[in-house]
């Protein structure tokens, strides 16, 4: 085991790293932007000393990579800085609504992912066949169309003909989980309905490869029945691509949801960082990507850890 | 022997197709085959011969793409099983039918326990609860002489080794006492010592549970310590059918009497020039895959013209000594020499006209070669990259290899490696080394994907070669049929260190070098009492 760690230790290096190198990408673009800060707030009308007395106010004057490594050091200890807009930490703003996102990601998650696999082991089961063909059409078509789309077809039916659902997700903290599932139900739908697809056939795909392989005939020999094959001998060997699609998808249900949360007006971090790029509010919009790039870089570590782990070689060394 | 017993399967009339090209092709085309209860029948032939598709076959199974024909008959203890559900077949096969396969290091789930897979069968069918069947199982392990019988079960696949493996799954193969096991080819991937102890086990197991079996194998000599009855194929016919003594003494057929002359081919060993200095030399070489060391102290010459073989065991260092050579791995200690001179350990500081003097052929051609390359650019490209020809010229010398290796260039000079069978690709092989106008030549285990016949086609045309171009070769090989063959001196390796070394008459006249007695002794004779004599030999001497 003291293999895995150390692999595990490695991985968290490199992705301390990656985090580091994304950080400087994310401070220089919003430096080579036109305009600065001082512009963004005072405008256009400005004068120059207007501006050169702001820049001095707020610490602009001063040598970019000096600028970098406070900004870096403070967003650390969470303090990206005061919102443009509000005045407020961003830190604040971002928590609640980074919050309500990771809710309702982890929600569509729990109904997607176990969905997506027991969907793959099902066409893989009865590849070729015609339910294997509905599912690949119906998921497909889900994959396909826009999540914008998709979800106001899901208020009209679920939410305005059926009356089952709210069509507005607006949450507060004041609600019970309950409460909050009831609401969030038609976005994290949404939601599950886009990624499902790519997990499924990841799935279907990654068993369908193994069946060839001479210890799934030796189980057919030894009389294994059908579905025990598939589940027993191929899935315990077929979850490394698996778990990296599975991390992927993740990944967009956090960062890529912002037509959702725009759909259903849902107080997520997707919908901020429209806003703040639209009002050129960089404090916001840096701590948003680094939020992202750290999300990502999470996700695919854990990935890896997970293929790893499936690997019965690392498992138990020799 | 056991035609006083009852007949256990019967099968008539087999014929199976498999599906390609949009057609169905005939693989087996009426074979009839009877067997006994307790009864051992060997099948043999090469490849395409339709062996374990019979095989297969009997347990009423036919791989993705294939069926069986209108008119064939399968009897299993008076169950027909053309005409039997698949979930019926299904509850015969593990519990009444087993099969051993091949690789067993394939053929393992890596991601389960050998002694869960062990009991699947037992658990499936009820016949044993789990921790009946682990008990049963342990003694099957014990009886197969696997060491520590009560853990190695245990562990994972990839923490035994392949001898083992292949016991393990002759233990699996025996968990519900099936009337019939189905071995295809397996000690085919094993090293010869370690075939001794898996074919010993084999025997012995099958003798106490009386289980029939078809031992499906390309080699003859294996075939006569294990079967009672030997049925010969030949492209999905039979050849003929006779017991195993009789079948070694006295075949009928041509095609059996020249599968039985194969191992005929044996050049005269050549002297070493006196006078010359070796053309290829390495000197007190160590190397090592990152920390763990694999080579220690390895030093042998090569002189012009002459062929050395390297012998070992899988993890002996033999294609490690051909990487250092190359240049792929270089050493940690000591040195390559080419006629006396210091090669660059690496192979990016050696010259163009030090990379061209040294070529190799490998043992997968069809690996070796790649699928989408026509043969033309396959033994172009080297022409091109060392000689700079082009145009004509370059065609020229493209004919002229192929002439080299015996295939026609106006029928082969445009085609691709997947249409051409086994021998015709390491042919191509071949002359794509043959193309940078070497001097010496490394073969790593050139002929051990081949059928007999076919390998030893490739063995004089190496000969050959070597003749008419005054080739060296570096012949690395497990087999020592080849190396008595074709081989002027042997070193023989173990554990990464060379044991013994010198000319082929010697080496093969004793007194030997324990391990390359061992070795020898354990290379199967076509002797149908060579496995019982020798077991009986070392059973004074070794404890095991």
């Amino acid at each position: 085991m003291g293999d895995i760690a150390g692999i595990v230790l490695k991985r968290l290096g490199l992705g301390l790293i990656t985090l580091l190198v994304i950080s400087i990408i994310i401070f220089g673009a919003v430096e080579f932007l036109p305009g600065d800060l001082a512009q963004a707030v005072l405008g256009q009308g400005a004068t120059e000393e207007n501006l050169a007395a702001f820049r001095k106010q707020l610490g602009l004057d001063r040598a970019a990579p000096i600028r970098y490594f406070e900004w870096l050091g403070n967003a650390v200890t969470g303090d990206f800085g005061n919102s443009l807009v509000s005045q407020k930490p961003v830190s604040e703003a971002i928590g609640e609504r980074f919050g309500n996102t990771l809710f309702l990601a982890l929600y569509a998650a729990c109904i997607a992912v176990p969905i997506a696999i027991f969907l793959g082991v099902l066409v893989a089961l009865y590849r070729n066949s015609v339910f294997d063909r509905v599912a690949n059409v119906m998921t497909l078509t889900s994959i396909s169309s826009p999540e914008f789309f998709l979800g106001y077809i899901l208020i009209l039916f679920i939410s305005v003909k059926w009356e089952m659902f709210p069509a507005i997700a607006k949450i507060d903290d004041g609600m019970t989980l309950m409460e909050k599932l009831n609401r969030t139900f038609l976005p994290a739908l949404t939601m599950v309905l886009v990624v499902v697809a790519h997990m499924m056939r990841m799935t279907r795909a990654s068993i369908i490869n193994l069946l060839a392989s001479p210890y799934v005939e030796m189980a057919r020999l030894k009389g294994v029945p059908a579905w025990k094959v598939i589940v027993k001998h191929t899935l315990p060997n077929a979850w490394a691509p698996v778990i990296n699609v599975i991390a992927m998808n993740l990944a967009y249900l956090i960062t890529g949801v912002v037509l959702v949360e725009v759909v259903f007006v849902y107080p997520g971090i997707g919908q901020m960082l429209v806003d703040s790029v639209s009002k050129r509010d960089f404090p916001v919009v840096q701590a948003c990507c680094l939020i992202f790039a750290a999300t990502f870089i999470l996700l695919n570590l854990a990935a890896d850890v997970g293929s790893i782990l499936t690997n019965p070689r690392l498992r138990h060394p020799k | 022997m056991s035609q006083d017993k009852s007949v256990l399967l019967n099968i008539k009339n087999l014929i199976i197709e498999g599906y390609s090209d949009e057609k169905w092709v005939g693989i087996v085309h009426g074979v009839d085959l009877t067997l006994h209860r307790g009864e051992v029948m060997g099948l043999i032939g090469e490849s395409g011969a339709g062996k374990s598709t019979i095989g297969l076959a009997a347990m009423g199974f036919t791989k993705d793409g294939c069926r069986i024909g209108e008119g064939s008959s399968i009897e299993f203890d008076g169950m027909e099983l053309t005409t039997t559900p698949e979930s019926d077949l299904q509850s015969l096969r593990g519990a009444r039918i087993a099969y051993v396969a091949q690789s067993a290091a394939a053929s393992f789930n890596p991601a389960h326990k050998l002694i869960d897979q062990h009991t699947e069968a037992p658990i499936q069918y009820r016949i044993k609860k789990r921790l009946e069947s682990q008990e049963d199982a342990m003694e099957l392990y014990e009886r197969l002489r696997l060491p520590n019988p009560k853990e190695i079960g245990f562990r994972y696949p990839h923490q035994v080794s392949g001898g083992q493996l292949q016991r393990a799954m002759t233990a699996m193969a025996m968990a519900c006492r099936p009337d019939l096991i189905i071995f295809d080819e397996p000690t085919t991937a094993l090293d010869v010592t370690t075939q001794i102890e898996v074919l010993s086990a084999i025997r012995d197991i099958v003798d106490q549970f009386d289980t029939a079996a078809l031992y499906i194998t390309h080699d003859l000599a294996v075939v006569a310590q294990m079967a009672d009855v030997i049925k010969v194929l030949l492209k999905g016919n039979e050849v003929e059918e006779a017991d195993t003594r009789t079948m070694l003494e006295n075949p009928q057929d041509d095609y059996t009497k020249s599968l039985w002359a194969v191992r005929d081919f044996k050049r005269d060993q050549k002297p070493r020039p006196s006078d010359d200095t070796a053309l290829v030399t390495v000197k007190n070489v160590d190397a090592s895959y990152g920390d763990t060391p694999v080579l220690h102290d390895v030093s042998f010459d090569i002189y012009r013209g002459m062929t050395v073989a390297v012998v070992g065991e899988s993890g002996s260092g033999k294609s490690t000594v051909a990487r250092c050579i190359t240049g792929l791995l270089p050493p940690t200690k000591g040195e390559i020499l080419f006629q006396g001179e210091a090669l660059p350990p690496d192979y990016r500081d050696r010259t163009k006209d030090q990379l061209r003097q040294a070529q190799m052929i490998y043992q997968m051609a069809d690996t070796a070669l790649n699928p989408k390359v026509k043969i033309c650019d396959i033994i172009g490209r080297p022409a091109q990259f060392y000689s700079g020809l082009h145009g004509p010229a370059l065609k020229n010398r493209v004919d002229e290899l192929l002439d080299l290796i015996e295939l026609d260039p106006s029928k082969y000079y445009n085609r691709y490696p997947p249409e051409l069978s086994g021998g015709q690709k390491q042919r191509i092989g071949i002359a794509r080394s043959l193309a940078a106008e070497p001097t010496f030549i490394i073969c790593d285990e050139v002929t051990s994907a081949l059928d007999q016949l076919v390998a030893e086609g490739i063995l004089r045309l190496l000969d050959k070669l070597q003749n008419e171009l005054d080739l060296s070769y570096m012949f690395i090989t497990h087999d020592l049929a080849t190396v008595r063959s074709i081989a002027d001196e042997v070193v023989v390796m173990q554990y990464g260190k060379v044991v013994e070394q010198g000319p082929k008459d010697e080496m093969f006249t004793p007194p030997h070098h324990e391990y390359t007695d061992l070795l020898l002794s354990s290379v199967p004779e076509m002797d149908p009492d060579w496995l019982t004599t020798l077991l009986d030999e070392r059973g004074t001497d070794s404890t095991d």
